[in-house]
């Protein structure tokens, strides 16, 4: 049987100063520090366990790649679970896993409000005038991307060439429903105004089917083999393919519909009958068809639409789940997603204007559309452009998604709840509520690990392989009854190892 | 911002008038017209002032 599909988000956002001068990487440090500099104590990331460069397909490139991140940079957990930290040039957060969708939904969210809040915080300590903004989008219209990732637990035992081909139809045609919409074209020797308006951020970014790269010669499915748990019993299959969304509803989607579809695989019951024969154009030709009339090839010789492929799949999670059932995805909620995939699909087949307070590049498109009209706008139009970027503003009082009747999933005080306090059904919980309870004790913390200084030499590292362990039931009680990080570090007797971390500050 | 309460005031009756000869999809595009039109006059305010310069100057290098 398929197992828990844990979940989650990782978002570089865009960002520019305004008002003064700075280069993103320092502009990035700043965002992030002022955020973080409220907190009694920062926490580290602890490095160790880090391989970028290992290969899924079974080859290690650490050797030739240079460091991934520089470490010295800033870097931080937060207590809702989540890590905070400049990835290259820019902002970049990470939810905290999650054992559901929607949980997933409601971080990235709370990522948001972090990003919010840390560009208040900047803004004090700049002089007058001088602002750092971010933008939740993946490109900035000059041919420069950026990624919105996301990662599920699989199990160790499916064949990853298999995996990948089988999921590769699904990265190539979710975008009609989580796309976000992009005024122009990017990809490499066409002219920016040959296309007015495409359904993806990303699409003009892929140019091969599978590969360890994330920045040059982007894969569509990525082999990073970096599962961050035991390694014998699971992988992390690591998404690079996806636009960061504004709504809601579409993360949501994004996030559901691949679970579904990775846990059918899982069981073994996705077919192959929808493989395409050219993902890698199709991918473009797909996002640049805002019509949804674009056909693609696929291996069977047939030529299918984008949204008659989803409908495929569509059909085939029906059957799974009838079959099946969904608690990899959490039954309920698998409800849910079936239930608003079909519908998102059926309202994009009759008509895709219905779907704009749902989807990001109808909603966005609605928006293009009527300022053309209003304005009497050309394709090339600067304002065009304007409209596109401002929509992922992370400015309430410039955000254009904010005011485009985009649907909700979650409430003001479960987002604000969210940026503190970690989900309750992974091991976030215990690395958030460790942070919370120990702010000075705890020295680092990943993925799978958290540092304790327990006031003598040497540090004591608990390492944290087992994602679905370190919920709140199974954790609640010890973290309570223990006053000390001694105390938790004796309780926990053979589970802990000493430490090797050094404190870069 | 006249113009745009009479357009809220009078899309009610539009949209009951069309409701009984039409099926649903008529009456929701109207009240779609009218929502899009108070949502332009609102971008028209927020919207950057000079498009040209911040389109320019929106450029971001390295990532991922």
């Amino acid at each position: 049987m398929s197992i828990a599909k844990i979940l989650g988000i990782e978002t570089e956002y865009g960002i520019i100063s305004n008002g003064i001068e700075s280069s993103p990487i320092t502009a990035s440090s700043l965002l992030i520090n002022s955020y973080v500099s409220r907190f009694d104590a920062s926490i580290g990331w602890d490095f160790e366990a880090e391989m970028p460069g290992s290969d899924a397909r079974g080859f290690s490139l650490d050797e030739v790649f240079p460091p991934d991140i520089e470490v010295s940079m800033v870097n931080t957990v937060l207590t809702n679970g989540a890590r905070y930290y400049v990835d290259h040039a820019h902002p970049e957060i990470s939810t905290p896993e999650c054992r559901f969708a929607s949980e997933a939904v409601l971080f990235d969210r709370a990522g948001e409000e972090i990003v919010r809040q840390s560009m208040v915080a900047a803004k004090k300590v700049l002089p007058d005038g001088a602002e750092l903004v971010a933008y939740k989008n993946n490109s900035d219209g000059k041919g420069n991307s950026y990624g919105c990732h996301e990662n599920y637990l699989l199990s160790r035992h499916i064949p990853f060439g298999e995996l990948a081909s089988l999921i590769t139809p699904h990265f190539v045609t979710r975008q009609v429903f989580c796309g976000a919409g992009k005024v122009g074209n990017e990809f490499e020797g066409m002219p920016h105004n040959s296309v007015a308006y495409q359904i993806s951020q990303r699409a003009d970014f892929f140019e091969e089917e599978i590969g360890l790269e994330t920045t040059l010669k982007r894969p569509i499915i990525n082999t990073r083999d970096e599962p961050h748990c035991d390694p014998s019993k699971y992988r992390r299959l690591h998404v690079i393919v996806g636009d960061a969304n504004m709504s809601e509803v579409a993360t949501f989607l994004k996030l559901g519909t691949t679970a579904i579809l990775l846990a059918m695989i899982e069981d073994e019951q996705l077919d192959a009958s929808l493989m395409l024969a050219t993902p890698v154009s199709a991918i473009r030709q797909i996002s640049h068809d805002p019509t949804l009339r674009q056909k693609v090839l696929l291996n069977s010789g047939k030529m299918m639409t984008a949204l008659e492929v989803q409908e495929g799949l569509c059909e085939q999670a029906e059957r799974y789940a009838t079959k099946f059932g969904l608690e990899s995805v959490g039954n309920d909620e698998g409800k849910l997603i079936l239930h608003r995939w079909r519908e998102v699909i059926e309202g994009l087949k009759e008509n895709p204007e219905s779907q704009s307070h749902i989807v990001d590049w109808v909603a966005k498109k609605r928006i293009i559309d009527g300022m053309s009209k209003r304005h009497d706008l050309r394709v090339g139009d600067p304002r065009l452009k304007t409209v596109d970027l401002q929509y992922h503003d992370m400015r309430p009082e410039k955000c254009l998604a904010t005011r485009a009747g985009l649907e909700t999933m979650v409430d003001a005080a479960s987002v604000a709840q969210a940026i503190d306090n970690p989900p309750e059904t992974t091991r976030a919980y215990f690395r958030g509520m460790c942070l919370k309870k120990w702010p000075k004790d705890v020295v680092a913390a990943n993925w799978d690990s958290i540092v304790f200084d327990i006031g003598r030499d040497p540090l004591k590292r608990l390492p944290m392989m087992e994602p679905l362990k370190g919920t709140r039931s199974l954790t609640e009680d010890l973290i309570n009854r223990c006053a000390t990080p001694a105390e938790l570090v004796a309780a926990l007797g053979d589970e802990i190892t000493n430490s090797n971390f050094k404190p870069s500050n | 911002m006249a113009e745009r309460a009479q357009k809220k005031k009078t899309n009610p009756e539009r949209v009951k008038d069309e409701a009984q000869v039409e099926t649903k999809v008529e009456p929701k595009g109207e009240k779609l017209i009218a929502e899009l039109d108070d949502l332009l006059d609102e971008i028209d305010e927020v919207l950057e002032s000079n498009a040209e310069d911040f389109v320019k100057s929106y450029v971001q290098k390295g990532g991922e």
